[in-house]
């Protein structure tokens, strides 16, 4: 992590493997569990988009966000203004709609934050995701603390959210769309601009890129996405609050794309699968002399953060690979 | 808004800028000279604030538990930066911000284990619980006073340090250029330890000052933290004057903010941040 | 008298209180070498950066095939045919020789991030693109090197990848900062010859140490001692310019 690495364009073999064997899962699972893990997955699947649309301005194009889930969040309360209070609003109008805000918040935040660099981008990015928080939490007419709620899931053409099915399968589509959508945006022209701005941005300005066009466009792009990621959160949960979009939101991205490991996409999907598990592992401890491990399970997720960092800095992926490209 | 309710936001300002001072001087130097990203930092200034808790119920004497925290505090930071930080100076940003959010967990855990999950108060000590008139209707704290008069005091010495002294110019020579400094003949390890414990006894210092106005409550590390960064952003990495101007700004935004726009007073010093980056996207007084 | 592909006018760099370049003008013509050379801090990386566009001038006016483009980005002066190779090597180390060039021969073409044309599609499938990477390759004799990571190259094979790179994006004006930096004498032998057939078609900026390969290909020397020129002229009246013996020809004698 550290040094930077030249992507997995091509996933190893046991990648690969592993990736469709989870796919036909995801696709059986809802036959075979019951409604509780049905939500559970959903959920994990949602946060797995979350994850990869940080993964597009992370680990590919380098930019380390501490405010990405202003644009999360940000989604979920367009839903909830959007829904009426007694029926579920049209997913096939206000999906879009939330994406486009998502997209275009970020883009104005974008504007003001792709000028600047390195630790000042970490920190302006986490200032204004704190901008958009408190603006949300100091006001009561945009919900306040204490949040929206969206009574009725959204429906249109047919495809009703109030159904956990239907909710997971839709969840799935998008998740595979997003991850088919990144992986060939990886090695487009675009995509491999954005990698050679990561690993030497003056030389790629050199050669004669705009390099802020790019950044801003990635930091827009991956916006949108996690708009759409925020937006299943909300239809799912059914309640939208400013923590939605907050720094802990925030930290929670990045602390999947590091686990999975960053810049391939695929790092970014396995990395929110495994938080989630981890945390559920974690949660579930038993009692141990009096001690509630399980209580304490934030312990034990920075412990891991840090023995990850420490460790294994290309995360999971990177101890599936059969050996480093580029020494 | 009469002229006695403009004074008291005006003390209020300073108040709180100095505040942010003590803790964004430390975030920068530490940044400015190592070149770690501390998100850290704020657990320091919870820690402070907890210790006053627990060691003026222990000893009934604020004073004291202040003396006593600190040194605690500042060898739980020497501690840190030896077995851990040295390590770090030279990667990445992103794994900084990934090791220092990992201890934030640690020591939010930590502090639930230990202290629990309660607001606790801590008294103003006894010998400054009162309030100066300053009209029929209006009074001010005579320990805000007090706590501006400290954070000046602290302010001016820090500012005497690094300006006049030949360890000053070691840390400003450090902020500039490590590695020239280095082979200029600063022994820099000695430096990095030492601006290291200033800025983690400064921010424990912070704590201590405002936990009986503030009390003392989980997370408030993480709170003030986003504010240090703002105030770091605004007066440009590295730079302690910067800080200063920069925190005295913010306490000013902020605190009229949230008299004259309660609605979007939080968002007021963002706004503020935007527009410095507008116009000078490395900060007021980058070095 | 054709009209100079690159046209410096008084230029000048001003860090505070230091004067890194002090009003240096300077044309470059195509099929020609203007070789600038001075010692060690005469500003001629700064007059490169100036040239480039890496970094702005204090004062100063620049002119690219006649158009006037004081104060561009270096990346606009990219894209309208300016290419520099640098004396810190600058490649991208982790990827192949092959992939290096290929995002330098994409440069010019390439559709702007937003258009939604670039998300999709492979550069490798770009017959314009792969031609130019495919020549740059090839002139800068990488061929059996196409598929090595650029880091494990060797030093020189690292400056001929620097050079292949701004090849490939088919300038019309090189400015070349110290490519012979490092090199052995037989790279550095090679490295001549490139630059020799380079000089047709191209106008060319060469900032050197190694007189030889100075006064073999320059047409045009241009001597810079503390950020001022001292003299300009061919490599003949150079060589005899008694200032230029005292201030740097006698003290570099290799």
């Amino acid at each position: 992590m550290s040094t930077p690495q030249a992507h997995m364009e091509t996933l190893p073999r046991s990648v690969q493997a592993l990736l469709s064997i989870g796919l036909m899962a995801l696709l059986a699972f809802p036959f075979a569990g019951q409604d509780f893990y049905t939500q559970m997955v959903t959920r994990m699947m949602i946060l797995a988009i979350f994850s990869m649309s940080l993964d597009l301005l992370q680990g590919i194009t380098g930019l380390v966000s501490l405010g990405h889930a202003a644009y999360f969040g940000l989604a979920g309360y367009v839903l909830a203004f959007l829904s009426p209070a007694d029926t579920g609003a049209s997913w096939a109008i206000s999906l879009p709609l939330a994406i486009l805000g998502a997209a275009l918040v970020a883009l104005v935040i974008g504007c003001l934050v792709v000028r600047t660099h390195g630790i000042y981008f970490i920190m302006v990015t986490m200032a204004f995701s704190q901008m958009v928080y408190f603006l949300f939490f100091d006001n009561k007419g945009l919900g306040g603390s204490d949040g929206l709620y969206i009574n009725v899931r959204p429906v249109a053409l047919g495809l009703d959210m109030e159904n956990k099915q239907v909710l997971y399968y839709f969840t799935l589509v998008c998740l595979v769309l997003v991850y088919v959508f990144l992986r060939r945006l990886l090695v487009s022209p675009f995509g491999r601009t954005l990698n050679g701005i990561r690993l030497n941005e003056h030389r790629t300005q050199a050669l004669g890129y705009d390099s802020f066009s790019y950044k801003l466009t990635a930091f827009t792009l991956a916006g949108a996405l996690a708009g759409l990621a925020g937006y299943l959160w909300a239809a799912q949960s059914g309640y939208v609050n400013p923590e939605l979009m907050g720094f802990h939101m925030s930290a929670h991205a990045i602390m999947m794309v590091i686990l999975g490991g960053m810049g391939n996409v695929a790092g970014a999907l396995v990395g929110a699968f495994g938080f989630e598990l981890f945390m559920h592992v974690f949660k579930d401890l038993p009692q141990v002399g009096g001690f509630d491990l399980g209580k304490h399970w934030q312990l034990w997720m920075g412990l891991l953060i840090v023995l990850v960092v420490v460790i294994a800095p290309q995360g999971l992926m990177g101890l599936l690979r059969p050996g480093s490209r580029a020494k | 808004m009469d002229l006695a309710n403009i004074l008291i936001q005006l003390l209020n300002s300073v108040q709180y800028g100095l505040l942010l001072f003590l803790l964004a001087a430390g975030l920068t130097l530490i940044f400015g000279i190592m070149g770690v990203v501390n998100l850290a930092h704020g657990s320091f200034y919870m820690l402070g604030a907890y210790l006053a808790y627990s060691l003026t119920n222990t000893w009934g004497n604020l004073a004291l538990a202040v003396v006593v925290g600190t040194l605690i505090s500042v060898t739980i930071g020497w501690l840190l930066e030896k077995l851990l930080f040295k390590h770090f100076y030279h990667r990445s940003h992103l794994d900084q911000v990934l090791l220092t959010f990992g201890l934030i967990y640690l020591f939010e855990e930590l502090r639930s284990m230990l202290w629990g999950d309660d607001v606790h108060s801590v008294a103003v000590p006894a010998v400054l619980d009162w309030s100066i008139h300053l009209t029929d209707t209006l009074s001010y704290p005579a320990y805000r006073l007090f706590m501006l008069v400290v954070c000046s005091a602290l302010a001016l010495g820090l500012w005497l340090l690094i300006s006049q002294t030949k360890l000053g110019m070691k840390i400003r020579a450090g902020a500039f250029n490590s590695d020239m400094a280095q082979a200029m003949g600063v022994n820099i390890v000695r430096l990095h330890s030492l601006v290291f414990a200033m800025g983690v006894a400064l921010a424990t210092l912070g704590g201590m000052l405002i936990a009986p106005l503030s009390s003392v409550y989980p997370y408030m590390g993480s709170q003030v933290l986003i504010m240090c960064f703002v105030v770091v952003v605004i007066g440009g990495i590295g730079s302690v004057r910067g800080a200063l101007i920069a925190a005295l700004l913010v306490g000013l935004v902020d605190t009229f903010g949230k008299v004259l726009l309660p609605q979007f007073a939080s968002m007021l010093v963002y706004v503020l941040m935007a527009l410095v980056l507008l116009l000078k996207p490395e900060g007021l007084f980058k070095q | 008298m054709t009209e100079p592909l690159l046209k410096a006018s008084l230029l000048s760099k001003r860090f505070g209180g230091l004067l890194a370049v002090n009003g240096v003008s300077l044309s470059l013509y195509k099929d020609q070498l203007h070789a600038v050379i001075g010692p060690n801090g005469a500003g001629k990386t700064t007059l490169t950066h100036l040239l480039s566009g890496d970094i702005s001038a204090s004062s100063g006016e620049l002119w690219l095939k006649g158009q006037s483009v004081t104060g561009w980005p270096h990346h606009r002066l990219s894209l309208n045919g300016l290419g520099r190779s640098y004396q810190k090597t600058n490649v991208f180390l982790p990827l192949r020789v092959w992939e290096n060039l290929l995002l330098a021969a994409q440069a010019k073409d390439a559709y702007a991030p937003y258009n939604p044309l670039s998300w999709w599609g492979r550069t490798e499938r770009n017959p314009v693109v792969v031609a130019r990477a495919e020549r740059a390759l090839q002139m800068s004799g990488l061929l059996a090197w196409k598929n090595t990571t650029a880091a494990m190259l060797s030093h020189g094979i690292q400056r001929q990848l620097e050079i292949a790179m701004v090849l490939a994006t088919e300038p019309e004006v090189l400015l070349l900062d110290e490519p012979l930096a490092g090199m052995g004498a037989a790279e550095a032998e090679t490295m001549i010859q490139l630059l020799h057939t380079l000089k047709k078609d191209h106008a060319m900026l060469l900032v050197e140490h190694d007189m030889d390969a100075v006064f073999a290909l320059a047409n045009v020397l241009t001597v810079m001692v503390n950020g001022t020129v001292i003299a300009s002229g061919t490599p003949e009246a150079i060589r005899n310019d008694t200032h230029v013996q005292a201030a740097y020809l006698g003290e570099a004698s290799a």
